[in-house]
């Protein structure tokens, strides 16, 4: 295909996408607003208050970029999974099968798709707060930039989960048993500092923890890791994860017999 | 010549160690209508899966156009419209975006997909029900819609699975129609159908496969002609009381009461009615039994069986 092609290709695999989350929004942008709204005002404005500071900031701006990650990540990933297995259940992947769209330009437009949600309701969570705290940027890029590369990473994640999945119970494993709680322990809640040192230790595996902190460096400028080493982190991840994606759709496992 | 569709021995086990193909060759010349026919789990489905890219091949090579599956891939699907056996689109998209969206996959920009869009569901009928999401549609009305979306970047060689299945007579017919004027302005169409009466009104060319091997492949023309026998259904208007003797056909009387008589092929029906009237035996009205692919095909299907049968009690 010429590039103009492949560009068309990808953009329509973007676009469904897009119409797809936006046409059943009861589902898909409505509930996180609704969560992130009972986060805010219960740890925020009636437990946080007498949580008092951490981190140098008040509770409630402590958590918020904490929380907002959590929703672009909890959105990406079940918007990829989602999507793609009901593709599969479906058989409308077929489409996709007999057309000439290189593997990797369906990933990419699948990716742009959880991309595109998880970042919407970044947005919606983000406005949402605003009118519980203030927020003031400390480094923009660093904010833009993690936010697109976890989400980017976690739509991987997702795909993965759509491929090797054989019915909709195996989609929702990985998110309550894995995603849910890495990412309540990983520093969303409280700093690591309160910690033991064993328990510090522990969650410096979670990868993110890591996510979550260069994501609050961006806005607070405060951060229980290096953020440079955040983004280094996500950036393997999604080398890793592209190149399994890439390997479970070049042998059509689960979608071709 | 150029082939359309080239496969040489093709093979295929399925996961679970089935042997669904055993190494087929076909050809399909460009411009053809070319019929694949079999019974039920023949492999007709899986021959036409690997070509579309939807099953993987075990061994053999397939070629479209000349551009061979394993190296050329993308030529290869561009020139290739799918109209697979079951439903396949997303049941809750509209019918309009069903069509674009697959025109969006193969590279077609929107505005230019749209009007590709418009003229085939247009030409299949669809064009009132545009935003009616694909699962209220009617089962006719679904595989109509995908084939107004296999048509969507105008392949040169379409492919149809059993497309009018499900599909009431009127219906049928024009589908026929506007398959016959699709493959007159240069489409190469490749189908394969339970109603053998359909091949024989469309095809030119016939396949048919039994247990993952080509049993026969020839003209539609050549095939009929091999057909040494047909049976004819007399209704009398005398109820017989038993087979009457008519010397130089093969008579049987069924349980309806009518004449089923077997006439060899060079044989003069003159000679049959001369006989009857001889015998006062009063015809109101004659048919034949069965279409007469119908008939061939069965015939060829038992007899791969019961070859089958042996090599098995042969070898067991
Ligand atoms: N996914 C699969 N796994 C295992 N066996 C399969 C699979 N798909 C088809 N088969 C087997 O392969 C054989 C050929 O199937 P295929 O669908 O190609 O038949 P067909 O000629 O299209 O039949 P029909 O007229 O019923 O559509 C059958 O025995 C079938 O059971
Ligand atoms: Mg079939």
């Amino acid at each position: 295909m010429t590039f103009s092609a492949l560009w068309t290709a990808f953009y329509t695999i973007l676009t469904r996408e897009i119409r797809r989350f936006t046409r059943i929004w009861p589902q898909t942008l409505l509930p996180p607003a609704v969560t992130m709204t009972l986060y805010f005002i219960i740890f925020g404005s009636l437990i946080g208050s007498r949580i008092g500071e951490m981190g140098g900031f008040d509770y409630m701006q402590f958590i918020v970029p904490g929380l907002i990650m959590m929703a672009v990540i909890t959105n990406s990933y079940s918007n990829v999974v989602s999507s793609f297995f009901s593709m599969k259940f479906q058989r409308s992947i077929e489409e996709l099968l007999v057309s000439p769209v290189p593997n990797w330009a369906i990933l990419a437009g699948y990716v742009a798709g959880g991309m595109a949600r998880g970042l919407s309701i970044g947005v919606i969570v983000t406005l949402l707060s605003l009118a519980f705290t203030q927020l003031s940027i400390h480094n923009l890029a660093m904010v833009v930039v993690t936010v697109f590369l976890t989400s980017a990473l976690f739509s991987l994640g997702g795909f993965i989960n759509a491929m090797l999945a054989t019915k909709f119970d195996d989609i929702s494993i990985v998110p309550t048993f894995v995603l849910t709680p890495l990412t309540y322990l990983g520093g969303v809640f409280y700093s690591i500092d309160m910690l033991p040192g064993f328990w510090q230790g522990v969650s410096m595996a979670n990868p993110i923890l890591y996510m979550v902190n260069g994501f609050r460096y961006g806005i607070l400028g405060v951060s229980d890791v290096n953020p440079f080493v955040s983004l280094g982190m996500i950036a393997v991840f999604i080398v890793l994860l592209a190149a399994v994606a890439l390997h479970l759709l070049s042998r059509g496992k689960g979608i071709r017999h | 010549m150029t082939y359309a569709l080239e496969i040489e021995g093709l093979l295929k086990n399925y996961g679970d160690g089935f042997q669904a193909l055993k190494g087929i060759d076909l050809r399909v010349a460009e411009g053809d209508f070319f019929a694949l026919l079999g019974p039920n789990g023949a492999g007709k489905s899986t021959t036409l899966g690997i070509v579309s890219s939807l099953v993987n091949k075990t061994a053999g090579k397939v070629r479209v156009f000349g551009h061979d599956m394993d190296t050329d891939l993308s030529r290869a699907k561009l020139s290739l419209g799918v109209v697979p056996q079951e439903f396949n689109f997303n049941q809750f998209e509209k019918a309009f975006d069903v069509v674009t969206t697959q025109a969006g996959y193969y590279g077609i920009p929107l505005r230019q997909a749209k009007a590709s869009a418009e003229k085939y569901l247009k030409k299949l009928g669809l064009w009132d029900k545009r935003d009616t999401p694909a699962r209220m549609l009617s089962g006719g009305m679904k595989r109509r819609l995908m084939i107004a979306r296999a048509l969507v970047h105008e392949p040169k060689l379409l492919i149809l699975d059993e497309p009018t299945a499900g599909v009431d007579i009127e219906l049928r017919r024009s589908m026929w129609q506007f398959l016959e004027d699709i493959n007159r302005q240069g489409t190469t169409i490749i189908l394969t159908t339970h109603y053998l009466e359909e091949a024989e009104a469309l095809c030119r060319n016939i396949a048919i496969i039994d247990r993952g091997e080509i049993i026969r492949n020839t003209s539609k023309r050549d095939l009929l002609q091999q057909l040494s026998v047909e049976t004819f259904l007399l209704d009398t208007e005398n109820t017989l009381a038993g087979p009457p003797d008519l010397p130089g056909f093969e008579v049987k009387l069924d349980d309806d009461g009518a004449l089923e008589v077997e006439v060899s092929k060079g044989t003069s029906l003159n000679a049959l009615f001369i006989e009857l009237e001889k015998q006062g035996i009063r015809v109101l009205s004659m048919r034949t039994k069965a279409n007469r692919l119908e008939e061939l095909f069965v015939r060829m299907v038992e007899e791969n069986a019961k070859q089958a049968h042996k090599v098995v009690e042969v070898s067991s």
